[in-house]
C-alpha cells in the first residue's frame, strides 16, 4: 500500500489555510512590539558581531535580514521570539516584520526542533525512485532518536544521487533503507554521515568531461 | 564534442585559484579588460547566447537594456536553482567556482556595472562555502576589489545566501529576498533591467549563462555562435535524471537528438522498461511522450514542440509508473511554494492539488479531468509571475496527452476506495 492510499479522504471545504496560526484571533487592543530597546535586549557578542558584519557588507543594510536570521538560528538552535527580538535589535527592525520574513523561508524554525536536520527530498525525481518509503522510515526512526528533525523537503537539487537527504546540510545518496539507520546512526555517534555517498566526492557523469575516464 | 564548461571538470583543486590560474584562468578577464567595454558586449550579443536560467532570453540583449549613466546598477547572478530536476548550477559552482566569478567580472565591466551579488539557495551549503572561499582568493589576487587588475574599473562580490524558496529564484523575487524582505515577485514592467536592486538597473543571470561568459571572450562572439544550431548557439549543460541508468549532468551541444541524451548519455531506463513521459526543461515544461525522443534539444524545436528547453532539466519517467502520481507530485510542489501574493496562483494550485488528491481518494469522475483542465487554463498567463504557469502548463499537457491512462486511474481509485463504480452509477454522471 502506498502512502497515497492512506491518505484520508479529502475534507472537502472544511480545510484551513496552511499557515500556522491563521485561526487564531489577533489582540487589536494591544500595540504593535517596536524595535526592541537595546539597554532591555541583551544580545550575545558573538551573534550581535556576526549580524552587524552582515549589515556592512550591502548598500541597504536590510539586506542582512536573511543572513541575520541563520546567525541567530545557529547561535540558538531555532529562532525563539527572544532571538527574533535579538536580530530585530541589532538591525533595528520591528520583531514583526523579521517573524514575516522568517516565516516565509523553509530553513527556518519557528518552532523549538530537535537539534539533527535530517531534509529528505520527496520531490518528483526522488520519489520515483522511492523517497517516500525512505522518508517514512526516516520519521519511525525519529521515534527512538529525539535529536533528529526529519522533514520531508522539495528538491534539493542533487536528482543525480536520489532518493537523497540533506543531513545537517550534507548531501547523500542515492540511499536504501539500510542507510536510514546508518544516517541515525553515524549523527548519535558524531563525525561524517554515510561518508561513501556523499555528494562532495561524486565525480561528473559526463564520459567527455575528464580526459582520463 | 569537446566540452567548455566541464573540461576536465574533476581536475583536483581546480576550486583554487592557483590551478585556475594554471590553467589560463582570469586570462580571458584581463583580455576583456583591455578591450572598451562595448566591444566586450558585442562579443556577447555576437555569440548568440540565450540565458540558461528558464526564459532563454540573450544576454547580450538584456545587458544592453541597462541605462547608460552613473547610477549605481547591479549584477545579480541566480543561483537559487531550486527548479525540480535541476542541478547543474550545484556541480559547476562547486568544482569551478573562479569561472563563475571571471564570468561576472567580464559581464560587470561590459555594462558597467560595479557591484555585483551570488544569490545562492541556503541549502548549498558546500558549493555556498566552496564560492566563499573562492571569492576571498579573487580579492586577494585583485581579481575583484578597487579596480580590479589596475584597470581602474572597482568591482565588489557578494555571496548572498537565501533560506529555502522556489520563488526566489523567479528573478523579481529574488531582488526582494536579497532586499531582505519577503520573497514576493514584482509586477513587470517595470523589468529589473530598469529597477531593479535597490531600485537601481540590475542585470540578472544564471550561473551557467555567466559561466559561459569567458568562453564566449576567448573564441569571439561569432565563434561560438558557429557551435549549436540557429537561435541556439553553444553548449548547454544537461541535467538528466529520474529512470535513467546514468543519472547526472551532461554538457552537450545544443540541437543534438533528445534521445542521444536520454539514451546515449544517460542509459535510458532500466532493461526491459520504456520512457512513458519526459520533461524537457524541468517540472515547469510541458511534458513530452515517447514519440517526442527525436526531437533536436534546442529552444526553438522545444518551443515548436510546445514545451521549452527551460533550465535544461530533463526527468524521465518510465512505464512503471502512473501520470497520476508524477502530477500529485508536480502539483504538491507548486501548491507549496506559490507565494501568496496573487490569487490565480494562491487559489489554482491549491485546488488543482485538493483535485488531484480528490482523484487519488477515489472520489472523483471523469468530468474532474475536465475540471481540472480548466482550471489550468485560467491560471495560464493571469499570474503575477510565472510560477501558476509552471505549474498550469506540465498539468495541463498531462491531462491532455494521457486522458485515457487518467480516467483510468479515476476508475481504479474509486474501486480502491470503494466508490461506486461509475459503470453501475451512470456513467459521466458526477456523485456529490
Ligand atoms: C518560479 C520561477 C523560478 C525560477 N527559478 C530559477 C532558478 O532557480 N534559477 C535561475 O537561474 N532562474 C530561475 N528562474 C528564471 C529567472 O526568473 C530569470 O529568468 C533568470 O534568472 C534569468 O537568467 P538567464 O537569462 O541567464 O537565464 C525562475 C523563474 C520562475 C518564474
Ligand atoms: S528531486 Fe530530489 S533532489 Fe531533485
Amino acid at each position: 500500500m502506498s502512502a497515497i492510499d492512506r491518505r484520508p479522504p479529502v475534507p472537502r471545504f472544511g480545510h484551513g489555510s496552511r499557515v500556522p496560526g491563521w485561526d487564531v484571533a489577533v489582540d487589536l487592543a494591544k500595540p504593535p512590539a517596536t524595535v526592541p530597546d537595546p539597554a532591555t535586549t541583551p544580545v550575545p557578542d558573538e551573534l550581535r558581531s556576526e549580524i552587524e558584519q552582515a549589515m556592512g557588507r550591502y548598500p541597504n543594510p536590510r539586506s542582512a535580514a536573511i543572513p541575520a536570521l541563520h546567525a541567530a538560528q545557529r547561535h540558538h538552535g531555532w529562532l525563539p521570539p527572544e532571538a527574533i527580538a535579538q536580530v530585530a535589535c541589532v538591525m533595528a527592525l520591528t520583531p514583526a516584520y523579521l517573524t514575516s520574513v522568517a516565516s516565509f523561508y523553509d530553513m527556518f524554525a519557528l518552532r523549538p526542533k530537535p537539534r539533527h536536520d535530517v531534509y529528505v527530498c520527496t520531490n518528483i525525481t526522488c520519489s520515483l525512485l522511492g523517497a517516500d518509503e525512505i522518508h517514512e522510515r526516516m520519521i519511525e526512526l525519529a521515534g527512538d532518536h529525539p535529536d533528529l528533525n526529519v522533514c520531508s523537503f522539495e528538491c534539493l537539487g542533487a536528482c543525480d544521487i536520489g532518493p537523497m537527504a540533506s543531513v545537517n546540510g550534507e548531501y547523500v545518496g542515492p540511499i536504501n533503507l539500510d542507510d536510514c539507520e546508518q544516517i541515525a546512526r553515524d549523527l548519535d555517534k558524531g563525525g561524517p554521515v554515510l561518508e561513501h555517498k556523499q555528494l562532495r566526492f561524486r565525480r561528473c557523469a559526463d564520459p567527455n568531461a575528464n580526459p582520463e575516464s | 564534442m569537446k566540452p567548455l564548461i566541464f573540461d576536465n571538470i574533476d581536475e583536483p583543486g581546480l576550486n583554487t585559484l592557483a590551478v585556475y590560474e594554471r590553467r589560463g584562468g582570469y586570462e580571458m578577464l584581463r583580455k576583456a579588460l583591455a578591450m572598451p567595454r562595448e566591444a566586450v558586449l558585442q562579443e556577447i550579443s555576437d555569440s548568440g547566447l540565450r540565458g540558461r536560467g528558464g526564459a532563454g532570453f540573450p544576454m547580450g540583449m538584456k545587458a544592453g537594456f541597462l541605462p547608460k549613466g552613473d547610477m549605481p546598477k547591479y549584477l545579480t547572478c541566480n543561483a537559487d536553482e531550486s527548479e525540480p530536476g535541476t542541478f547543474k548550477d550545484r556541480e559547476l559552482m562547486q568544482k569551478s567556482p573562479h569561472m563563475l566569478i571571471e564570468g561576472i567580472a567580464i559581464a560587470c565591466y561590459a555594462a558597467a556595472i560595479t557591484q555585483a551579488f551570488i544569490y545562492i539557495r541556503g541549502e548549498y551549503r558546500l558549493q555556498g562555502d566552496i564560492l566563499e572561499a573562492a571569492i576571498a582568493e579573487a580579492y586577494a589576487a585583485g581579481y575583484l576589489g578597487d579596480g580590479i587588475l589596475d584597470s581602474g574599473q572597482p568591482l565588489s562580490l557578494v555571496l548572498h545566501r537565501g533560506a529555502g524558496a522556489y520563488i526566489c529564484g523567479e528573478e523579481t523575487g529574488l531582488l526582494d529576498s536579497l532586499e531582505g524582505k519577503r520573497g514576493n515577485p514584482r509586477l513587470k514592467p517595470p523589468f529589473p533591467a530598469i529597477q531593479g536592486l535597490y531600485d537601481g538597473p540590475t542585470l540578472i543571470n544564471n550561473v551557467e549563462t555567466l559561466a559561459t561568459v569567458p568562453h564566449v571572450i576567448r573564441l569571439g562572439g561569432k565563434q561560438y555562435a558557429e557551435i549549436g544550431v540557429e537561435r541556439s548557439s553553444g553548449t548547454k549543460l544537461v541535467s538528466v535524471s529520474g529512470d535513467v541508468q546514468r543519472p547526472g549532468n551532461y554538457e552537450i551541444e545544443l540541437g543534438i537528438p533528445s534521445r542521444e541524451i536520454i539514451f546515449g548519455l544517460a542509459g535510458g531506463p532500466q532493461p526491459g522498461r520504456e520512457v512513458k513521459l519526459w520533461f524537457p526543461g524541468g517540472s515547469s515544461s510541458p511534458v513530452l511522450t515517447r514519440d517526442d525522443l527525436d526531437l533536436p534539444y534546442d529552444f526553438d524545436s522545444m518551443a515548436k514542440a510546445g514545451t521549452m528547453l527551460g533550465s535544461g532539466a530533463i526527468i524521465v519517467v518510465d512505464d512503471t509508473h502512473t501520470v497520476l502520481e508524477v502530477m500529485s507530485k508536480v502539483v504538491k510542489f507548486y501548491a507549496h511554494e506559490s507565494c501568496g501574493k496573487c490569487v490565480p496562483c494562491r487559489e489554482g494550485t491549491n485546488w488543482t492539488h485538493k483535485m488531484v488528491h480528490r482523484i487519488e481518494s477515489g472520489e472523483a469522475t471523469p468530468m474532474d479531468l475536465d475540471l481540472l483542465a480548466s482550471v489550468q487554463t485560467q491560471i495560464i498567463g493571469n499570474c503575477l509571475c510565472v510560477l501558476g504557469d509552471a505549474m498550469a502548463m506540465p498539468v495541463g499537457s498531462m491531462v491532455a496527452k494521457f486522458r485515457p491512462e487518467l480516467e483510468a486511474e479515476v476508475e481504479a481509485a474509486r474501486e480502491r476506495a470503494g466508490t461506486p463504480s461509475l459503470a453501475s452509477a451512470g456513467a459521466g454522471v458526477p456523485v456529490h
